[in-house]
């Protein structure tokens, strides 16, 4: 990048912000993507000293929701990400340019920051082209033109990381998630239809912050947001673990917290932060809503319904449950994939530790 | 090929939902045909084969990510249609708030983040004295932040952008082209309230976070809502959350009475010539199947925004829409990359759709489409064979036509600020200024139903769903349903066929199909097309014109393209020429 561009420090310094302020974001930053508060003065200095990241988003077959998803963030501000920590240099839902001034723009990124920049891609790509075009050009191809020179590949949402909803049988337009066709290109996956606000802009605060790639799972996922299942740090979980369950959707024990589980709720094999982190700015998330999780987040979920039924038998009760024998359980009746065994066993192992805390929880 | 006019192609349409090719022939300065593309298809409609009727909502609520929540909204209207199932009146206050909040959401994102470039000179706010664009805010609305020093540093913020180099979102704008005529305070007024909006858009979806768990795609529930409605329970939707809601709906009431409407009409009084029926007035016939009804959605006589057709844009006439008639609403496939049954040519009501995928476009990369021949994703929707316009403006010309609650005493306040005649609504200008209109109208309503369903609880009625029909034994084997809405832009249709418990048949017929739509075997264009027809074009390589057009609808092209059939996927085909 040219030298005369300004860091992120100074940027933020003239648009009026203090230095206070400024160390204020940087620890708030920290929290996000999963650092204690001695560390935001690594954070600090990583900011200081950085220009803002180009970025070029490209949308495939896809709805627009990861778009509207990111603009949600609330720590960091959208406003902030897109003004003080990346430049969007690329991205149709926002881009003042149209046409070829857009596709003149792009060009002009891929080639001015070659190997500088992060390729987000929110979509699937269908196999044949004439069921995706832009500008008179296939997805696929837009695709790989733009991934050649990426410093990081980023895939938003489950469209673009595993295939999504175009992907659901019996996939009409034969869509592929963007590793078909990025084949070699490392990729990393923020799935979730669409992804938590917070934990797109955490992983984009991630590498700008730190000029490495965050550590992922078997699958390619930032640990620090889908290391655990949603059913880990569940609401509804002390219910689930005394065996009380809400038997349908006018049970007045919904309202009172038991446990989802009987109504479908595919919290137990899903990896994602939503209980965690809860949604548009820690409001809510599905569950805590009354609603069972259909599991958005993982590979092929659309087709590991219906929606309302569950998949293995309840325990009666948790408390004196073998985790090892339920890990096992839970993934043999979901029929996941290696991947998911090894996020399983990285949860048990948490599950373990947790242990001694258990009776705290319980009714 | 030779022509006389200069074809000019926008491709990719920015700032809109999707993928949209806007190809358009301009001679003497002025657009003679112009014809709308969907680029991009996912086949949605055949996902949803064979699944259960219960779980349909959540597969088609991914049709489009912006307008979350109608397609869901409409999706179980159309399964309870089917199976006679109704629901509490909570269940229905609640849908319609969250109806209600998306409308807004949208209406104001539109307005900021997708349309104002085409009408505000972002790069010009540089030259602006933000002195005097205080005084402009102050002299047109109370809203706090309009000191001068506040207006300086949203100014700083947009020189530090250029400065840097990292133009971002601002790169290769049309900044400095003639058709922008606002002063740069008014640009520098926009610009900042571009930076307020941004921020304020993810706190109305709090609203469906609370009700629906999460926005994007909030949840949804056939019979009712999942919502835990007790004021008494820790973990019920209790005082704690319904403050929330109240202070979300009083935020929006301030931004959109103090922020928007004052804006719009700001800006809309320097482009009064766009407020002519010339200038992308189009089809003047508008479709309303009505929403936002007080009590049971079945009673289309309590809907607050009312069900109706106008013609021609004949106000004195409102003729009925009924989905459930299979002579009214059909989908035409001319000139769309779709067959019936082999054939290039039909016209089906969404019951009765059969439909393959063949595309018969050019290859890419290619620099023109045939438009001679098919040249879209998008079908072509018919009223009894006439093309229809949906959305704000068309709410707002049957609300007016109907004389329904405020809808005249509103719009005809606005005209007379702008010193404009009713006419001038049939314009791009006019759309624009009835999407500002119907946030006024909806906050409003949705303070009336939150208040509704506070004296429901205050009375004991904390019921949310009914689950009476919620067994599938309890179904008919064989049910047909339509759920329709009003949607951020409009008209909004779901078809389903339910048989022995599963979904048979799936149709989603979409404000942006209606609007986009391409012409018909008769040469009868859709609403985006004929819209552009006569529009000024001052720089074909600029063509700020068909911008500001084309984003008056609010395009939304994932929900426009979708697959209308599930027939046998093997028919599904793609011929490269």
């Amino acid at each position: 990048m040219k030298q005369d561009e300004p860091t992120i420090y100074e940027s933020v310094l003239q648009k009026g912000y203090s230095r206070r302020t400024f160390l204020k974001m940087c620890a708030a930053l920290a929290a996000t993507i999963g650092l204690d508060f001695s560390q935001s003065g690594k954070v600090a200095h990583a900011l200081e000293t950085k220009k803002r990241v180009p970025v070029i988003w490209l949308q495939m077959q896809d709805c627009t929701g990861c778009s509207e998803s990111f603009i949600r963030s609330s720590y960091p501000k959208v406003e902030s990400v897109i003004f003080n920590m990346i430049s969007l240099e690329y991205m149709e839902v926002l881009s003042a340019a149209a046409g070829f001034q857009t596709e003149e723009a792009e060009q002009n990124v891929l080639k001015k920051y070659a190997g500088e920049y992060i390729l987000i891609v929110e979509g699937s790509v269908p196999k044949e082209a004439g069921y995706l075009t832009i500008g008179g050009r296939s997805g696929g191809d837009l695709l790989r033109e733009a991934a050649e020179h990426a410093k990081a590949v980023l895939a938003f949402g489950t469209c673009s990381s595993w295939g999504g909803i175009a992907k659901a049988k019996p996939n009409p337009t034969g869509a592929q998630p963007i590793s078909a066709v990025l084949k070699g290109i490392p990729i990393i996956r923020v799935p979730g239809c669409p992804p938590i606000a917070e934990v797109m802009t955490g992983v984009i605060a991630h590498i700008v912050t730190f000029d490495q790639l965050p550590e992922t799972d078997m699958l390619g996922r930032p640990k620090a947001f889908f290391r655990h299942r949603i059913h880990d740090k569940c609401n509804r979980r002390a219910y689930f673990d005394a065996g009380l369950f809400a038997e349908s959707f006018d049970d007045p024990n919904l309202k009172a917290g038991y446990c989802l589980f009987k109504l479908g709720c595919k919290g137990p094999t899903t990896y994602n932060s939503c209980a965690e982190m809860r949604w548009n700015g820690g409001v809510s998330y599905p569950i805590q809503s009354g609603n069972p999780c259909i599991g958005c987040s993982e590979a092929d979920f659309w087709d590991n319904g219906p929606f309302y039924t569950h998949y293995s038998k309840i325990p009666l009760t948790q408390t004196t449950i073998n985790p090892e024998t339920w890990g096992a359980a839970a993934v043999g009746a979901a029929a996941l994939g290696v991947g998911a065994h090894a996020g399983i066993t990285a949860a048990v192992k948490h599950h373990k530790e947790k242990q001694q805390d258990k009776g705290d929880q319980n009714e | 090929m030779i022509r006389m006019s200069k074809r000019i192609v926008v491709d990719p349409v920015t700032r809109i939902e999707g993928h949209l090719r806007i190809e358009a022939d301009v001679q003497n300065g002025k657009i003679t045909d112009a014809f709308s593309s969907g680029t991009a298809i996912r086949g949605i409609e055949l996902v949803v084969k064979n699944r259960d009727p219960r779980d349909v909502w959540g597969y088609v609520q991914r049709i489009c990510g912006v307008c979350t929540s109608s397609h869901a909204l409409a999706s179980i209207r159309a399964v309870e249609d089917a199976l006679d199932i109704h629901i509490p009146h909570n269940a229905s206050l609640i849908r319609n708030m969250m109806n209600g909040a998306l409308n807004l959401h949208d209406h104001i994102v539109h307005f900021y983040h997708l349309h104002a470039f085409d009408w505000v000179d972002a790069i010009s706010v540089l030259k602006a004295d933000p002195k005097e664009t205080s005084r402009i805010a102050q002299s047109i609305s109370p809203w706090p932040n309009s000191s001068p020093g506040y207006f300086k540093s949203v100014q700083d913020k947009i020189k530090r952008v250029a400065d840097s180099g990292q133009l971002g979102i601002f790169a290769n704008g049309y900044w400095g082209h003639s058709a922008y005529k606002l002063p740069p305070e008014v640009n520098l007024l926009a610009v900042a309230h571009y930076l307020e909006a941004l921020d304020w858009q993810k706190e109305i979806v709090k609203i469906h976070t609370i009700f629906g768990g999460k926005n994007p795609h909030p949840h949804y529930l056939v019979g009712g809502m999942a919502t835990p409605l007790d004021i008494n329970m820790d973990n019920g939707i209790h005082s704690e959350k319904l403050e929330q809601i109240d202070q979300l709906i009083t935020q929006a009431h301030d931004f959109i009475h103090q922020v928007y409407i004052p804006d719009l009409m700001a800006i809309a009084s320097y482009y009064k010539d766009w407020g002519s029926k010339e200038i992308g007035g189009g089809l003047n016939n508008y479709l309303c199947y009505g929403d936002f009804s007080t009590k049971d959605i079945r009673d289309t006589k309590l809907y607050r925004s009312p069900r109706g057709i106008i013609l021609n844009g004949n106000m004195n006439e409102i003729l009925d829409v009924d989905p459930h008639d299979l002579n009214q609403v059909s989908e035409r496939i001319d000139h769309s990359w779709y067959t019936y049954d082999g054939k290039d040519t039909g016209s089906r009501h969404p019951w009765k759709g059969s439909t393959e995928m063949n595309y018969s476009g050019p290859k890419p990369p290619y620099e023109y489409l045939d438009t001679n021949k098919k040249y879209s994703w998008i079908k072509s929707p018919r009223w009894k064979s006439h093309p229809m316009e949906t959305g704000p403006l068309a709410r707002l010309m049957v609300g007016y036509a109907a004389n329904k609650g405020d809808y005249r005493a509103i719009a005809d306040d606005a005209l007379k600020k702008l010193k404009l005649p009713l006419s001038a609504m049939h314009s791009a200008l006019g759309r624009t200024l009835a999407r500002g209109l119907d946030a006024g109208m909806i906050v409003g309503w949705m303070r009336d139903d939150f208040n509704q369903l506070i004296s429901n609880i205050r009375q004991g009625d904390q019921t949310t769903f009914d689950n009476s029909k919620w067994e599938p034994k309890t179904w008919p084997d064989h049910a047909f349903g339509a759920g329709t809405s009003e949607a951020p832009r409009g008209a909004l249709g779901h078809w389903i066929e339910i048989k022995n418990g599963k979904t048979a048949n799936y149709q989603a017929v979409v404000p942006t199909t209606w609007n986009a739509s391409p012409r018909d075997s008769a040469d009868v264009l859709g609403a985006y097309e004929s819209s552009l027809r006569g529009v000024p074009v001052a720089d074909p390589k600029n063509p700020l014109e068909i911008l500001r057009v084309v984003h008056s609808f609010d395009p939304c092209l994932a929900c426009a393209v979708h697959l209308t059939d599930l027939t046998d996927q093997s028919k599904t085909s793609i011929h490269v020429q």
